[in-house]
């Protein structure tokens, strides 16, 4: 009993973390830090599949986790500090919605993800249902990234947050889609991110900046 | 047997090309790929519709009438497509505005992104599906970047981050299905299998399903190119190599539509009608009426084409809504005729930006004087598109209202009639002046070259074709339209 609570709290704590990542991620303003943030958020997201593969002995989030921890934590980070180092006096100097009304925005975000997944809870019962709105909210505050942040590395972490918060709810929902799946997503993932990371190559040889604000061309 | 050649000829096709490297005579491979896909897929639908026939052993793949019907689609626009390609080519070549190493990766990717579209359309589990459908988006992002000017930089850009945005959020749409499924007592690789589903929806939670099919709507419509997602189409459309367009609003848009028929029947099994009919409802009027507003000002013919894409995906949207058998087989004659006359439409466009150096209705205006052949493939196109008999369209839009009529929506079909009614002004004054109005100087007609003509008039004639016989593809309409009518 007393190790059942104990591992439903470190689920609600990694789970917490991803969210927390996302909030870290819209207020840092250097690349840099907006890129560790959503490390961090990788971290705790193969800890929160590490934990629940533990608790309910389901050998397949093991590699769940392992395959986060390579993907989210190594390798795209890696691609994107490279990304960070082409200009790496890029930051949010001006960003579209300030830090201060961002971060306001987060609670606003984070109070509609436990609205709209009161049907879910509602629905399916157990402790890892009651923490998926941590992942919607997290999703939410990818999309906000998408629309207040025009910075190329930041609009490529909007993106991720986002795949991170579906991935977190998908972990708690249904603990772990079958592996081909899976695997389908995670190299989806890391196909988007070299795809962006060429083509921020191709605007930062064409323009010398990182910044989308620079490509205004097409409107109606 | 004949299924797999379906998924094997583009994949062998993108083989090919690197292995022969650039010559003039390398983009018929793809073209010779995409026709026995159609004459596959002809075969397929033609031979036996009436069961599901599951591709290799493994139980990913499988082939209905549906299917068989989408993979004749796509078979018929992308071996207009890759016809138009050859040309295409030749000319980035020749007139050094690609290297042959682009040109390769350019007819790579194409193959690779037709097998895509055909993986998505055979997939017998809603996973394989969102992975092709996901594969797609990654094989034409650097198609559409292709000529490489910030223009294409921009829409390439914009294209891969909101359909990667739609594609999550139907990524999510799909698990919580899966796990209504699993609730009612779905093993992992049944609650994503397409017969499974079908056949145990009814025992779904609806209040999950809902939430569900709400996700898949949004995600799989970013894709389709209705609004609210929609604004990556104008930009991708105009900045991409035409070929690449016809194929993407030809048949691209109809494979997102697809995975939305088969999840909307699936839905009305355990929420019933009303829900999802709203929903499809909502963004289809949204789709046409801001489609049509936008045609009005649009310079550019591509952009025109493009918005046009939104307004006929809202159209199709809305019979999906209405849902019976009538409004289905209207949609998916509707998926055929669009297609190839989309197809047409964006591979004349190519023609005269090869031909003029512009894209602009204006710029090019007289083109019926100045080069009849062309002026008229494209003339012709817009009547298609614009729903005149003969084309097929013409048949399919009259389906659809008749379908959306039997459902009770008749204040629906008004609406969509009025936005339908702007459009047609729009897009017809646009073809005046492109088509018709008299230009200073050269006013000798000159000849299109017959191989720039040849896919042009095929397109045409297939869909005039398809517009007045029901033979051959009365029998597989009819059993695809039954799969996803409940």
């Amino acid at each position: 009993m007393r190790s059942d609570s104990l591992t439903s709290a470190l689920l609600a704590l990694s789970s917490g973390t991803v969210l927390v990542g996302a909030a870290v991620a819209l207020w840092r303003r250097t690349a840099r830090g907006i890129v560790r943030a959503m490390q961090l958020q990788g971290v705790a997201l193969a800890a929160t599949a590490l934990v629940l593969g533990l608790q309910l002995h389901i050998a397949l989030l093991l590699v769940t986790a392992s395959l986060m921890v390579a993907v989210k934590v190594v390798v795209i980070p890696l691609l994107l500090q490279r990304l960070v180092a082409l200009d790496p006096s890029n930051a949010e100097s001006d960003p579209v919605v300030n830090v201060p009304a961002s971060l306001v925005a987060v609670v606003v975000l984070t109070l509609v993800a436990f609205y709209a997944t009161r049907p879910l809870v509602r629905a399916v019962s157990g402790v890892p249902v009651t923490l998926a709105p941590f992942g919607l909210a997290t999703v939410l505050i990818g999309f906000f990234i998408l629309v207040a942040r025009r910075k190329v590395v930041s609009q490529m972490v909007g993106l991720l947050l986002i795949d991170n918060g579906i991935a977190l709810v998908a972990l708690l929902l249904t603990t772990g889609v079958p592996l081909l799946v899976e695997l389908g997503g995670t190299l989806d993932v890391l196909l988007v991110v070299v795809v962006l990371r060429v083509l921020a190559t191709r605007l930062h040889a064409e323009l010398g900046v990182l910044d989308l604000d620079a490509l205004k061309e097409l409107h109606d | 047997m004949v299924a797999l050649v379906i998924l094997m000829a583009p994949l062998l096709a993108a083989l090919a090309a690197p292995a022969m490297g650039w010559r003039r005579a390398m983009p018929w491979i793809g073209v010779v790929a995409d026709g026995s896909v159609l004459v596959a897929g002809l075969i397929v639908a033609l031979h036996d519709v009436n069961h599901v026939a599951p591709i290799g052993a493994a139980g990913y793949l499988r082939i209905d009438a549906l299917s068989a019907f989408m993979v004749m689609v796509i078979g018929a626009v992308s071996l207009l497509a890759s016809w138009g390609s050859v040309r295409y080519l030749r000319h980035e070549v020749d007139s050094v505005a690609c290297t042959p190493r682009q040109a390769v990766q350019y007819s790579v990717l194409i193959q690779l992104f037709v097998a895509t579209m055909l993986l998505a359309v055979t997939a017998a589990n809603i996973g394989v599906l969102w992975v092709a459908v996901e594969a797609t988006t990654i094989t034409t992002t650097f198609l559409v970047g292709h000529r490489r000017t910030r223009g294409a930089l921009e829409a390439s850009w914009k294209y891969l981050v909101i359909c990667s945005v739609g594609i999550a959020l139907a990524f999510l749409g799909t698990v919580i299905l899966y796990l209504a499924a699993q609730h009612a007592g779905g093993t992992s690789n049944q609650a994503l299998d397409w017969t499974w589903l079908s056949a145990h929806a009814r025992t779904f939670n609806p209040s999950v399903v809902r939430l569900a099919i709400g996700l898949l709507v949004l995600g799989y419509g970013a894709k389709v190119g209705l609004v609210p997602m929609h604004s990556w189409l104008p930009d991708a459309h105009s900045q991409a190599p035409a070929p690449v367009s016809a194929l993407m609003s030809g048949v691209l848009l109809s494979v997102a539509l697809y995975a939305l028929l088969r999840f909307k029947a699936i839905a009305v099994l355990s929420v019933g009608e009303a829900f999802p009919r709203a929903l499809f409802m909502t963004l289809a009027l949204l789709s046409v009426a801001l489609a049509a507003l936008l045609l009005i000002t649009q310079r550019d013919m591509k952009r025109a084409l493009a918005y046009s894409s939104t307004e006929h995906m809202g159209l199709m949207a809305l019979a999906v809504a209405a849902g019976g058998p009538l409004a289905i087989t209207g949609v998916l004659l509707h998926m055929l005729g669009h297609g190839l006359a989309k197809g047409v439409l964006f591979l004349s466009a190519g023609e005269i930006v090869i031909a003029d150096g512009t894209s602009d209705f204006t710029e090019a205006a007289g083109l019926l004087t100045r080069r009849p052949g062309l002026g008229g493939s494209f003339g012709l196109g817009l009547a298609a598109l614009l729903g005149f008999p003969p084309f097929s369209l013409f048949v399919s839009e009259i389906t659809m209202i008749r379908g959306e009529l039997a459902a009770h929506l008749a204040w629906a079909v008004v609406l969509s009639l009025v936005a339908l009614a702007v459009a047609f002004a729009a897009l017809a004054t646009h073809g005046r002046r492109l088509l018709l109005s008299s230009t200073p100087g050269e006013l000798v007609g000159q000849r299109t070259p017959a191989a720039a003509m040849a896919p042009l008039v095929v397109g045409l004639a297939l869909c005039a074709f398809v517009g007045v016989s029901t033979w051959p593809l009365g029998p597989v309409l009819r059993a695809a339209a039954k799969l996803v009518v409940s």
